[in-house]
């Protein structure tokens, strides 16, 4: 017998299920007085450094219909490509951005909008760039583990064409999946979760 | 927190046999929202390595006690009074500090306080159903609520969900990022629930399952649940310098 590795075993993951918003999201579904506001409601302030970016984001099931009980929330650098967080070892992030946001899909339209700034290109592991990037983790009924992916921008075509994350997909055909399409002020970008257009994910 | 140096090296990979599939056609709602194709390998880079932490700054008196923070003056909401307590680990066994757990249940009676919800029992006018807690030093959290009652749903024609409380808990680093659910011990839905049985491993489930904890009952006031939550550990940083690029 060998010695044991010792290591606990992950707890197991659960959908969020219908009524994820009593939790993540209370003001949002009408539980006032709890909490003053929802986290990672609003994102930016008048301090916050770079360009303003409205993300308009829908969850589509294998039919195509828009995911109406969904949550997403992101996570990204600053402006400058640093991470507001204990493991950013590079420098200081902008202290007036916390690089996190939450929003619920809308519960009509299956819309989450977000309003945050651009991110800054952040160091791939071997030091090469990546392309700016903003992270999403996407829970919802029906989801019984939280899916990773990543939202790209289509005006970052050079950028895009040297991100070592996107050149690991084999099928050069499902590199869109994972980049927003930029509309005045904002970047559109739908989530498939099954079938012809599915959305690339991550085991990350 | 502590003398211990900013944990930044990646994730340990996730045991994707031990957790829930995507695709679990008993839990009917997955069959369209589940990824048909393989997940893309990804060994992390700084944005699956870092995350947001949130300060004790965010927590308002009442965030942990379900019992009365919804509750009118002088009010308490109805049903059985609990503790429920544990620690936040890392696969490493070492305690998470600072980590924001935020918890949701439907009261005693199985009602969720929600526009889309339409079960007939009725909801507890004290009772809203959400609350949340940062963990210590240690990766200690407790908080205190009712317990809550089982409850139909439209899966099966006659399927019960087990007594049951959400949890969605941040580590440090966002692909630490969790949500799962707490069942109490002795609940005899737990292993006819189609969406307990998603998670293949019966020793998983296990895990899912909180048990009674006289130890910590507070005599004449609220029993006590012990849940222990386990996020996924990281590997050293000592030679994430030698990389190569590929």
């Amino acid at each position: 017998m060998a010695q044991s590795l010792d290591r606990l075993k992950e707890s197991p993951s659960q959908t969020a299920g219908p009524y994820v918003h009593i939790g993540l999201t209370p003001n949002f579904c009408g539980i006032g007085g709890v909490y003053p506001a929802d986290l990672g409601a609003s994102m930016v302030n008048d301090k916050t450094q770079g360009e303003r970016i409205g993300l308009e984001i829908r969850v589509l099931d294998g039919t195509g219909t828009p995911l109406r009980d969904a949550l997403i929330e992101i996570w990204q650098a600053d402006a400058n490509g640093l991470y507001n967080s204990p493991a950013e070892l590079r420098g200081a992030a902008d202290p007036d951005f916390l690089g996190w946001g939450r929003c619920p899909s809308d519960m009509e339209t299956g819309l989450c909008s977000f309003q945050t700034i651009k991110p800054g290109r952040v160091p791939f592991r071997d030091g090469r760039l990546m392309a700016p990037h903003v992270s999403l983790w996407i829970v919802a009924r029906g989801i019984n583990i939280g899916l990773h992916t990543r939202l790209y921008f289509s005006d970052e075509a050079k950028a895009n064409a040297e991100d070592p994350i996107l050149a690991r997909i084999e099928q050069r055909i499902r590199v869109p999946t994972l980049i927003a399409e930029r509309k005045g002020g904002s970047y559109i970008f739908d989530v498939h979760l099954q079938g012809e257009k599915e959305t690339v994910f991550f085991d990350s | 927190m502590n003398d211990r140096k900013p944990d930044t090296g990646a994730f340990f990979t996730r045991d994707r046999t031990w957790q829930p599939p995507a695709y679990t056609p008993d839990y009917k709602t997955s069959v369209l929202r589940s990824p048909q194709r393989a997940l893309l390998a990804l060994d992390n880079t700084l944005s699956e390595i870092t995350g947001p932490v949130f300060g004790h700054a965010i927590l308002g008196e009442l965030d942990n006690d379900l019992i009365h923070n919804f509750a009118r003056p002088g009010e308490a909401a109805i049903g059985e009074r609990i503790i429920v307590h544990g620690r936040v680990l890392d696969e490493s066994g070492r305690g998470v500090p600072g980590a924001l757990i935020e918890v949701w249940q439907a009261n005693a009676g199985g009602r969720y306080r929600h526009k889309k919800e339409g079960y007939l029992a009725a909801l507890d006018p004290n009772f809203g159903g959400c609350g949340r807690c940062i963990t210590d030093e240690h990766g200690n959290y407790r908080f205190r609520t009712v317990k809550p009652g089982p409850y139909p749903w439209p899966n099966g024609p006659n399927d019960w969900r087990p007594a049951h409380i959400h949890f969605s808990v941040f580590g440090q680093g966002f692909a630490q990022r969790l949500i799962t659910q707490m069942y109490f011990e002795g609940d005899p839905l737990i292993w006819r629930c189609p969406i307990v049985r998603t998670i293949p491993d019966r020793r998983a489930v296990e895990l899912l399952i909180a048990p009674l904890d006289m130890a910590n009952t507070i005599p004449m006031d609220a029993r006590a649940y012990k849940f222990d939550i386990v996020l996924r550990g990281r590997r050293s940083t000592l030679f994430e310098n030698r990389l190569d690029g590929n």
